[in-house]
């Protein structure tokens, strides 16, 4: 058996959902823009008739309709064209945390604007480790600039990240935009790496985050970004982010009942503009942190939103996105590494599709590589765990569990020299990193995790081959990121500058 | 303060209890209680202390807003009779607020406000997502002392450089101070664009707009 855990019952679920829909209703939803409202008025619903005042009201008929047209599951391909990741059921990825502003200096421990290396660094280390079903687009890149001087991230940023990630990875994408005008060079992007349009939606792929504006509120661009994606045919991960006792109820149930209401109204968009259209139930619960008013990604009671939530999409049939293995701690030690382990186990339990939040550090502030490479082992583990303790071995001896192997050895105690030992240890067993400390100790002083990790680092990207793409398509990547830019500077009235990479 | 009412007053701040604080605030009134002592040395106390108990991590943010909350009661009650003796409490300073061009999540921004205004500032809201025209044009109506910028998102963070270039155009500073704050706020990011100053969060930006209150009087003092 798969272990698992569950934090609801279905009587609760029912609640949950019972009251979500209500939420739908009264007060219902605002959204913001007026393809929306026109969407939304031609499928029937009254919005804003009392006041002008944006807010529409789903009746769960409409909803239901929309939950039943949209896919249970769906795939993301690789370059090659293979399927490698799979939204649904109780399949479990992990990708690492999405648009980061700042990187850890390993050599300083201080946190600094994020840069192109950085995410060129990011995505070699996340194309070698096996614990990475897919890439993410991980840090902005505060050294490409369109805009005044060095200016904070612009609308650009988004299709640029991707732009770096793709030429070097083969892996699937989970990315996102951030602006309305954005989303549509990046779907150019994605289509010259595939080839086509059309191929895109067949085998999209990557999937972009999209998220509602807590409480019950999906914004001009967010709800734009849903839309389009719609009907491009191109995975929607739908990102709500209630905080308990923020921007949500204090509770962690009330939440959850938030949470459900707002990715529902958001599937309602999404399948009304694209019936059919691949969409996750995702998310980025946290509570509200009552002394800081932040958002702790780390807590305990993070990681069971998250979970709760999660257990209430797969309720409802569908594909399932959390954010977890991420930490509060400003450095790579003791807290962070707690945090982020316990919850890449919770989370490989809960059976979430795609968990995303490796290498996080500050409460998603900061991105530390060292911290992914660490991250990695607690997936891996928690992967392992949530194998489960299987009966193997009637390939190598008999169908017994320990019986047979006594056979042979009788009371020797001589389990090495069994060829079933050499057949199955690396199934049984998880074989960690060098990160992870298991050697006796030596004449030298022994090391930290963190140095353990910064020698990882260096490794794996020593080993890491960059794809090579053709060049007609790295020729059309170019020609849509400088239309892009030069677009982008046309609205901003100044001259784009983007590094090579 | 060993008054006993005052003590009362400032216990229903601490307590966050609305109903106790405008009860005791008719009470001073029916006794002929001067309105401004009320506040200074009652109601006024509690805020303080309900803002250094938050400052040591004994009280937390659902208490410190209730409390803000007994204080506008309190106020309220005892404004129109301030008014009438001509002894308005004097603002501590008169504050712009707004989230980032873009940025709708207001939060931070709403307990800035609570926090400040709870203080004796004067404060002008203008919501979300607001333009760098309408923090010039407000900063400019109000002879504002202080133009406070929020932006949680890392992409709505340009909008706070945005607001103190547009209030530099307008040479409204120096003397208006420009102040920013929001989740993906740094320190670094503050001075890099020549914000006057930055907070973590709501008590600190108190301290904050404070400082810069006094700073701006020493050297009108000096200047004088």
């Amino acid at each position: 058996m798969r272990p698992g855990i569950q934090l609801l019952s279905p009587d609760l679920i029912g609640r949950i959902l019972r009251e979500a829909f209500e939420l739908l209703m009264k007060p219902g939803v605002r959204v913001g823009s007026a393809p929306v409202v026109e969407l939304l008025r031609s499928a029937g619903v009254e919005v804003g008739v009392a006041a002008n005042d944006g807010v529409a009201r789903l009746p769960a008929p409409l909803v239901r309709q929309c939950l039943a047209s949209a896919p249970r599951d769906f795939y993301l391909y690789n370059r090659q064209g293979e399927k490698a990741v799979h939204y649904g059921g109780d399949d479990v990825h992990f990708d690492p945390g999405s648009c980061c502003v700042q990187m850890l200096d390993p050599e300083t421990l201080e946190a600094r604007p994020s840069e192109t290396r950085d995410l060129v660094r990011i995505v070699q280390v996340t194309e070698t480790l096996p614990q990475f079903a897919a890439q993410s687009t991980a840090v902005v890149c505060n050294d490409a600039v369109v805009g005044s001087g060095k200016d904070a991230p612009s609308a650009i940023g988004d299709l640029y990240r991707l732009f770096v990630v793709l030429q070097h990875s083969d892996k699937p994408v989970v990315t996102g935009s951030f602006s309305a005008a954005g989303l549509e060079g990046m779907i150019d992007l994605l289509a010259a790496d595939s080839g086509s349009r059309e191929k895109l939606r067949r085998e999209p792929r990557a999937v972009f985050d999209v998220c509602p504006s807590p409480p019950l509120n999906w914004s001009e661009f967010g709800s734009h970004n849903l839309l389009d994606l719609a009907r491009a045919g191109v995975p929607a991960e739908i990102v709500a982010m209630p905080l308990a006792g923020g921007t949500a109820p204090v509770t962690l149930a009330g939440s959850v009942t938030q949470h459900a209401a707002e990715v529902l109204a958001g599937i309602a968009l999404h399948q009304l503009a694209g019936p059919g259209s691949p969409v996750v139930w995702g998310g980025a619960p946290a509570i509200f942190d009552m002394r800081t008013g932040g958002a702790p990604m780390g807590a305990v009671e993070t990681a069971m939103l998250n979970l709760a939530c999660a257990e209430v999409g797969k309720h409802l049939g569908l594909p399932t996105h959390g954010y977890l293995v991420a930490t509060d701690s400003k450095l790579v030690d003791a807290q962070a590494g707690a945090e982020s382990a316990r919850s890449a186990t919770l989370g490989a339990l809960a059976g979430i599709n795609m968990i995303s939040g490796a290498g996080m550090l500050e409460s998603l502030a900061c991105f530390s590589v060292e911290k992914l490479v660490i991250d990695a082992e607690w997936i891996a583990s928690a992967q392992r765990l949530a194998r489960g303790i299987e009966v193997r071995g009637e390939d190598v001896r008999g169908e017994t569990l320990a019986t047979a192997m006594f056979a042979q050895t009788g009371l020797s105690g001589e389990f090495l020299k069994l060829k079933e030992t050499r057949a199955l240890f690396r199934q049984e067993q998880y074989l960690p990193s060098p990160v992870i400390d298991r050697s006796a100790r030596g004449s030298a002083p022994p090391s930290d995790v963190f140095t353990r990790a910064r020698t990882r680092v260096d490794e794996l990207v020593s080993t890491y081959r960059k794809p090579s793409l053709p060049e007609d398509v790295l020729r059309k990547f170019q020609a849509i990121v400088d239309r892009e830019a030069a677009r982008e500077a046309d609205r901003a009235g100044v001259a784009a500058d983007l590094p090579s990479n | 303060m060993s008054d006993p009412l005052f003590q009362a007053m400032r216990q229903s701040i601490i307590d966050g209890a609305p109903d106790m604080a405008t009860e005791l605030a008719q009470q001073a009134l029916a006794n002929g209680v001067d309105p401004l002592e009320a506040v200074n040395q009652g109601f006024a106390a509690g805020i303080k202390f309900a803002g250094d108990q938050f400052g040591c991590g004994e009280m937390f943010l659902p208490d410190l807003l209730a409390s803000a909350e007994a204080m506008k009661a309190a106020i309220k009650i005892l404004e129109p009779e301030m008014l009438k003796r001509g002894s308005q409490r004097e603002a501590l300073g008169k504050v712009v607020l707004g989230t980032a061009r873009g940025d709708i999540h207001d939060i931070g921004k709403n307990l800035v406000a609570t926090v400040l205004s709870a203080s004796g500032f004067q404060i002008f809201d203008l919501g979300t997502s607001v333009t760098p025209e309408q923090f010039v044009a407000k900063a400019k109506e109000v002879d504002a002392d202080i133009v406070g910028v929020s932006a949680l998102l890392t992409t709505t963070m340009a909008g706070q450089k945005a607001v103190i270039e547009a209030l530099d155009r307008n040479g409204l500073r120096p003397r208006v101070k420009a102040i920013i704050g929001g989740a993906a706020v740094t320190s670094k990011w503050a001075a890099e664009i020549g914000a006057d100053g930055y907070s973590r969060n709501a008590i600190d930006a108190l301290e904050l707009a404070k400082n810069l209150m006094s700073k701006a009087m020493n050297k009108g003092t000096a200047l004088a």
